[in-house]
């Protein structure tokens, strides 16, 4: 089978890492900015499993699954989080937490 | 498999795009997990058949379902659609920018991929070998995670039915009794022993 | 009894503290006695001393009491020490003896006054001060007379305290002084880097041995003595404080601003002679100063309508008359006017206080009129003075100092045609002025009543002072009437002598130079009956008129000099000490914590509170480093 050119996988990434990036910007959903987090991460990961994959090594592989058990984790406190939020605000927009302001 | 990768590649920012766009919650956790099922097939075009399942399984099964068991719990509402549209253009121009330098930096040089394949055998041998501490930080990490994330939660419920007996005793002092206060308190003291569970 | 010399000053002095200490606690008689006591035992013992030195001179015509010394620093020991001669005996016998008769006079004058025991305190002081001055032996001591009398001056005219205005004009007239203080003291500091010493017989000598005449130091030192006696003396450029100064009671005009303080000058030119001997421009410019200052105050004089600023521009124009007999190396001549002047001038404001009293406190000479029968003592004895002031022919004592400076302005080897001629013009508008006061505040229609008449005690100084005005030029008549001149005689012990030699000498001097100044005067006279008694409506309307009422006006103002010195330099002064109020460092400090709250306003600003700006600077900061780094 022919080859995969690396930069593409790499442009992939960098295109799905800015997408997530952009939506962490706009979106004001607590839970959607979360979501746009695990899109940034992903797209770190592809990018590890495609460098690795350019040395036909194991290496890339690992960094993703440790990248994988590092989102698991900080979605589950994330969304703890997001659950006191809800409490304590009665919305989700994240525009709404400025309590930090001035 | 060029070919796989290429098509696979479309559909996953297509869908990211999605994402990032509907303003229905619960459409944009959906398209969330397309776009994570074809980054799994973008991995196994690389050559990865081990992380693609991984992301199936741990990323499209576990995590999005986590996110959609919290929206279900935490009934949320959609947001405006007017306010999204003008919000758009800063964060527009600032990732364009972004993107541009990191595709230019990408591409100053040029290589091919090996095309070889690294399956299950090579990806465990290297994760119990050189990387076993690594592992064991993962592991210890989510544990963390775990009981974190359950106090959290648990301290959460606990407030709230502090809140309620608050209310209940004002409703007592107040003289007069209202009776649909009683029934939502109960009512909320059953979802949140649900949402407990 | 020569010994008794310290007593003078000292009686006066013991005066002032014992009104101070016990202020409150005397009755008006009580003040009365102590305040004028005091200054009348002093000219007792002023006649006794002055006599017994007068009748048995003692060797070297001087005499020098030293009490103690002052302090001694690095060599320099100044003595509180006093010194006897010929013009101090001058000095210390008028300022004594019209001191007392002024004191008389206030008891009466000042009586409904409040403030009658803080009159007497400071007049005791003034006097005290002022026999310091010219007692001194030495420049230090006599500098203390003359910051003391300063001092009185500035608590005097601002007597009345309550009203503004008062202390107003008091400011002004310390300030000004000030600045020939200031020129003073910068005089004395080179006289004492240069002659080592500054005790006044000692220093002359020196001055004489060790300065070269001409040389800039002498003349250098000379204008700086002139600078402290110009301010002092009310004379051009500083002479705008005395008119202010009529703020003060009439007694205080009469004893400060015309018989005392404002000769100091005078005495201090005189003292030091030798210093002016060997600068002959400093000479020139004391005759200049003189001339254009008896000039512009003439002319002033000449259109007021306030009766007592009329006589103060008077007397700065008499004062010029002196400046300008020194000038011109007329010692004695100068000294001379200044006892004549004394008398008549005193003489003049204290009626003018007695006027001014009896017609409740009106000044404006056009509201006053007929007063020939209401008060005839007060009437014969103005005129007296202001007779002596237009040096009338023969029987007024202002005659003959008068004809001595006018006929030294042309026959001293330093005189000068157009000396001559100005004080010509000068005594020629004198008589004008001084007889327009006459005619205008006791004749014609009267438009004030007559409300209070003066008693014993303020007439008794009134006859005493005009039958001074009418004897006092006796002592020294000119050559050409006769030989009897005991003044020139006494004086010649401490100063040089006329030294008449110009080419124009014979006339000056004898019954030519006479004959034109008693001509100019009696003209002068004259006209004045014309203008103000049978024309004086057409006289009014031509003052009135459009062309006349503008220079009317700029000589009323004093020729302008208020406007220039307001613009010049008090409002900048003004300006600079309202810009400058806050500390110039403090803006410093200021600006730091400014610059500091502004930093941390604008770092606030960027504090949103909101996660997404966040997100976006940081976002930024990404941008910003790949950049560097992938276009490297």
């Amino acid at each position: 089978m022919a080859s995969v050119s690396l930069d593409h996988a790499l442009v992939l990434a960098a295109i799905l890492f800015a997408i997530g990036f952009a939506g962490l910007l706009t979106r004001r959903n607590l839970i959607v900015m979360l979501a746009c987090i695990e899109i940034m991460l992903n797209a770190a990961g592809l990018a590890f499993v495609a460098a690795g994959a350019r040395w036909g090594q194991a290496d890339g592989q690992v960094m993703f699954l440790f990248v994988l058990a590092m989102a698991a984790a900080e979605v589950a406190v994330g969304l703890a989080l997001a659950i006191r939020f809800r409490q304590s605000l009665k919305s989700l927009d994240i525009d709404d937490a400025d309590e930090m302001k001035g | 498999m060029t070919a796989m990768f290429y098509i696979a590649a479309v559909v996953a920012v297509l869908s990211t795009l999605m994402v990032v766009t509907r303003h229905n919650l619960v459409h944009a956790l959906l398209y969330l997990v397309v776009s994570l099922f074809a980054v799994a097939v973008v991995f196994y075009a690389l050559g990865a058949p081990f992380v693609a399942a991984l992301e199936v399984i741990v990323y499209a099964g576990a995590i999005m379902m986590l996110f959609l068991f919290a929206v279900m719990l935490l009934n949320v509402s959609a947001e405006s659609p007017i306010r999204m549209r003008r919000a758009w253009l800063g964060p527009a121009i600032l990732v364009a920018v972004l993107l541009a330098e990191v595709i230019y930096g990408i591409t100053r040089q040029s290589q091919a991929l090996g095309g070889v394949e690294v399956g299950p055998q090579a990806v465990s041998k290297a994760l119990y070998g050189p990387y076993v501490l690594g592992v064991e930080l993962a592991s210890m990490l989510l544990l963390a995670a775990l009981i974190g994330a359950r106090h959290i939660a648990a301290r959460a419920r606990d407030e709230e039915e502090a809140a309620e007996s608050m209310e209940r005793r004002r409703a007592k002092t107040a003289g007069r009794t209202r009776p649909a206060e009683p029934d939502l308190a109960a009512q909320q003291t059953l979802s949140a022993e649900e949402g407990d569970a | 009894m020569l010994g008794l010399l310290w007593l003078i000053p000292a009686l006066p002095a013991a005066g002032f503290v014992l009104l101070m200490l016990l202020n409150r606690r005397l009755s008006r008689p009580a003040a009365a006695w102590i305040g004028a006591g005091s200054v009348g035992l002093s000219a007792l013992v002023a006649l006794i001393v002055c006599g017994s030195f007068i009748v048995s001179p003692p060797a070297g015509d001087s005499y020098h009491q030293v009490l103690w010394t002052w302090f001694d620093v690095a060599g320099f020991a100044p003595t509180i020490g006093f010194y006897l001669d010929a013009v101090s005996v001058l000095w210390v016998l008028v300022i004594t003896f019209v001191g007392f008769l002024i004191h008389l006079y206030s008891t009466e004058h000042m009586e409904h006054d409040e403030g009658f025991t803080r009159f007497f305190m400071y007049l005791n002081l003034f006097v005290a001060s002022m026999l310091v001055l010219v007692l001194a032996d030495n420049m230090l001591l006599l500098y203390l007379g003359w910051e003391g009398v300063g001092l009185c001056s500035y608590l005097l005219i601002s007597f009345w305290q309550k009203d503004p205005q008062n202390v107003y004009s008091g400011r002004k007239a310390f300030i000004v002084t000030r600045v020939g203080d200031t020129a003073l003291i910068a005089g004395l500091f080179l006289l004492f880097t240069q002659l080592r010493t500054l005790q006044i017989q000692p220093m002359l000598a020196a001055a004489q041995h060790s300065f070269v005449p001409g040389s800039a130091v002498a003349v250098a030192a000379a204008l700086l003595i002139l600078g402290g006696a110009v301010g002092k003396s009310a004379q051009v450029p500083l002479q705008t404080w005395l008119p202010d100064a009529m703020a003060g009671p009439s007694p205080v005009s009469a004893l400060i601003h015309a018989a005392t303080m404002v000769t100091a000058g005078v005495y201090l030119i005189a003292r030091t002679n030798v210093l002016f001997t060997l600068a002959p421009d400093a000479r020139l410019v004391v005759a200049i100063v003189g001339t254009v200052t008896l000039l512009i105050a003439g002319f002033s004089a000449l259109v007021q309508h306030d009766l007592k600023r009329a006589l103060a521009y008077s007397t700065i124009s008499q004062i010029g008359y002196m400046f300008l007999a020194l000038g011109v190396s007329g010692w004695e001549a100068g000294v001379f006017h200044f006892m004549t002047h004394a008398f008549f001038k005193a003489l003049l404001f204290l009626a003018a206080g007695v006027i001014i009293e009896a017609l409740a406190d009106e000044h404006d000479i056009f509201k006053m009129g007929g007063l020939v029968r209401e008060l005839p003592a007060v009437f014969w004895t103005f005129t007296i003075g202001a007779a002596a002031l237009a040096a009338l022919p023969f029987v007024t004592d202002g005659f003959y100092s008068k004809d001595l400076i006018i006929a030294t302005s042309l026959g001293s080897v330093d005189g000068s045609l157009w000396f001559y001629v100005g004080s010509l013009v000068g005594a020629f508008i004198t008589a004008l002025y001084s007889f327009r006061l006459v005619f205008l505040v006791f004749f014609g229609e009267r438009h004030t009543e007559v409300t209070r008449r003066p008693r014993w005690r303020q007439l008794v100084p009134l006859y005493a002072l005009a039958t001074l005005s009418i004897v006092g030029g006796l002592v020294w008549m000119p050559g050409w009437v006769s030989g009897f001149h005991p003044l020139e005689d006494f004086l010649d012990t401490a100063l040089p002598q006329l030294d008449l030699t110009s080419r124009y000498a014979a006339f000056a001097d004898g019954t030519g130079g006479a004959f034109v100044t008693i001509l100019i005067v009696a003209v002068g006279i004259g006209i004045a009956w014309l203008l103000w008694i049978p024309w004086r409506k057409s006289t009014h309307a031509f003052s009135e008129s459009p062309a006349v009422r503008p220079l009317a006006a700029y000589w009323l103002g004093g020729w302008g000099f208020d406007w220039v010195y307001e613009r010049v330099f008090v409002r900048p002064v003004k300006w600079f000490a309202h810009a400058a109020r806050n500390d110039l460092v403090d803006y410093v400090v200021g600006g730091i914590a400014w610059l500091n709250v502004a930093a941390w306003r604008a770092l606030s600003a960027g504090q949103t509170g909101r996660l997404r700006a966040y997100v976006a600077v940081a976002g930024f900061g990404i941008v910003l480093v790949l950049a560097v780094v992938v276009l490297r």
